[in-house]
């Protein structure tokens, strides 16, 4: 069954009506060198039987396995009424509709996300989210760019404790515009960030600064320290954080010893209520100061009268998106995630800050409890001291993928190998728990991780 | 019809320019261009010290409608950017050639500029564009 509303009438008569004698015609203006001629390693179609009895062996195959990674992705639990709201009929679209102020409703609940969004970073204004946190650095990077008016050397450093496949995705992104993306490096004792290590940029022009925190290794950086310094020389702090840290810790908008906050904050709405899912999709969100609205990339929903003079939503700062600005818009790349968006307003509502306090304190206490349990094992060790949140780094005495795979056999992910990502730390694992693990859990990981080493000769 | 006062230089993108005193310039949009963009919500003005070329977008007008960028006719180096608009950004519908001027510049010297008309000129152009 082919999906598409026009006959082959319908096609003929459009195609006639521009003077063109084929839809592959339309095509001519890319160069036949940049086109895809076949489609190698793509299977040819599969009937929907067929796709339907693969695709619920591959879940099979799947299993449900306890899960201990984190690296960007958080299993928290997500009260059912989430989604049975979310998937209702008046939700169940992935973008803001056209004509979109025919759909009242849409758009307040994209309001209310972004007021939930402004008051948990602690910013003026959100935007109606990104694709997801990657590509929400990257975007906050040209933002920044073009916001902060004292710097022109698009040059943005990103301390290597930041999720590194953000490095790459903002690399990839907006390199090719022009942005230069530098490493900055972090602290072998503590894991976070030295402001002495950023000393060797003082009097440069720098446009932005990146500070994640948490960071990527769960480590908490001195944001105060780290945002003063960019402050006090005219470079824009982007903050990257976790939403569900925020319930306990300081949020961006008030970093800074004289509380002036970060400049643009972006992160990963993931764990507000999507599933992990295999990587996707996500939602990435991003807040800034009214000073800088102008130039947030997306689209903002806002809050109006009609000619009544009774409440109502409208799309708002439009002039400067792509449907109006076309090559000049704010980003010609960005797209929100309305569905996910949905789940996550439901989430938070359903929560409250309470509840996402809550959340946020046992993962922390499940994630102490964790580390503590195994770096009892005999040849495990915390890699950095210091405070995290809710993940860390391990260190091994022998290879970590072959624990691994020992774990994944019976029935445990035990975390995310950094051997590719950081080899100069040796045999590094990085460990997660949120609430949705039990002490049980834990002890099960303990004793099969007990097993494994014992089974994978040391180095 | 448009405003088009006879003592200015005007371009064929509608910004109009003023010789001050002192040499420098000063630079806005004319009549007929606030009122093709219509209710203006906000001006970004560029920064004191910025070197702009001749044609770059050095400012940016919007309305509720759209986003515009306002092209430097004259290569220099921007003496101030209008710092009232940042509050009053109507200035530029209600009095384009007064308190609505964007920047003002110090003209390299001996640089290009983009081809100026004269009001007579500018007149003809708008005409010609209504027919």
């Amino acid at each position: 069954m082919a999906f598409i509303p026009h006959t082959p009438a319908d096609v003929e008569a459009m195609l006639s009506a521009i003077g063109v004698s084929s839809i592959e015609q339309l095509f001519d203006e890319i160069p036949a060198s940049l086109r895809v001629k076949s489609l190698d390693g793509v299977p040819v179609g599969l009937n929907e039987m067929q796709i339907g009895r693969l695709m619920s062996e591959r879940a099979r195959a799947d299993g449900r396995p306890l899960c201990f990674i984190g690296a960007g992705a958080y299993e928290h639990h997500i009260p059912s009424a989430v989604w049975a709201i979310t998937t209702r009929g008046e939700f169940y679209s992935a973008y803001t509709p056209y004509q979109a102020e025919a759909s009242q409703g849409t758009l307040q609940l994209i309001y209310e996300y972004q007021s939930m969004m402004a008051s948990l970073t602690a910013m003026d204004v959100s935007n109606a989210s990104l694709y997801d946190g990657a590509s929400a650095v990257a975007e906050a990077s040209l933002m920044a760019v073009r916001a902060n008016r004292k710097s022109k050397s698009l040059r943005v450093l990103v301390p290597r404790a930041v999720n590194p496949l953000y490095r790459r995705v903002a690399v990839a992104t907006a390199g090719n515009q022009g942005l230069r993306f530098e490493d900055v490096p972090y602290s072998p004792d503590s894991g976070v960030t030295p402001v002495d290590a950023l000393k060797k940029y003082e009097g440069e022009d720098i446009t932005a600064l990146v500070i994640q925190q948490p960071n990527f290794f769960g480590q908490l950086e001195d944001v105060d320290a780290l945002t003063d310094w960019a402050h006090a020389r005219g470079i824009f702090v982007i903050a990257v954080v976790n939403p569900t840290s925020l319930a306990l810790l300081r949020p961006p908008g008030e970093w800074g010893s004289n509380g002036k906050g970060a400049d643009i904050v972006v992160g990963d709405g993931q764990p507000l209520g999507v599933p992990l899912s295999s990587g996707g999709p996500y939602f990435g969100f991003m807040t800034t100061r009214m000073e800088y609205v102008r130039q947030m990339p997306g689209r903002i929903v806002g809050r109006t009268v009609d000619l009544s003079g009774r409440d109502g939503f409208t799309l708002t700062l439009q002039a400067r998106e792509q449907h109006i600005r076309r090559a000049k818009a704010t980003s010609n790349i960005c797209t929100n995630q309305g569905l996910l968006v949905t789940a996550a307003t439901i989430y938070m509502s359903l929560m409250g800050p309470a509840g996402l306090e809550r959340t946020a304190a046992a993962s922390h206490s499940r994630a102490r409890e964790l580390v503590v349990a195994l770096t009892a094992v005999k040849g495990v060790r915390r890699a950095f001291a210091g405070p995290f949140f809710h993940e860390s780094v391990l260190l091994f005495d022998r290879p970590v993928a072959p624990i691994l795979t020992s774990l994944a056999g019976q029935g445990i992910l035990g975390g995310l190998d950094l051997a590719e990502l950081y080899p100069e730390l040796g045999y590094a694992l990085l460990v997660c728990a949120t609430e949705t693990k039990t002490q049980s859990d834990i002890n099960s990981y303990v004793t099969a991780l007990g097993e494994a080493v014992q089974a994978v000769r040391a180095a | 019809m448009s405003n088009v006062p006879p003592e200015l230089q005007y371009t064929k993108t509608h910004e109009w320019v003023r010789t001050l005193a002192d040499g420098t310039v000063e630079i806005g949009i004319t009549d007929h261009a606030q009122q093709a963009l219509g209710d203006l919500v906000f001006v970004e003005v560029p920064e004191g010290g910025r070197t702009v070329a001749v044609g770059e977008p050095s400012a940016v007008v919007e309305s509720v409608k759209a986003a515009s960028d306002v092209y430097s006719p004259i290569a220099g180096e921007v003496t101030l950017g209008n710092p009232a608009l940042a509050a009053e950004p109507e200035a530029v519908n209600n009095d384009p050639y007064g308190k609505g001027w964007l920047m003002r510049l110090r003209p390299t010297k001996g640089a290009a500029t983009a081809e100026l008309m004269s009001a007579a000129d500018y007149l003809k152009l708008l005409q010609t564009e209504a027919a």
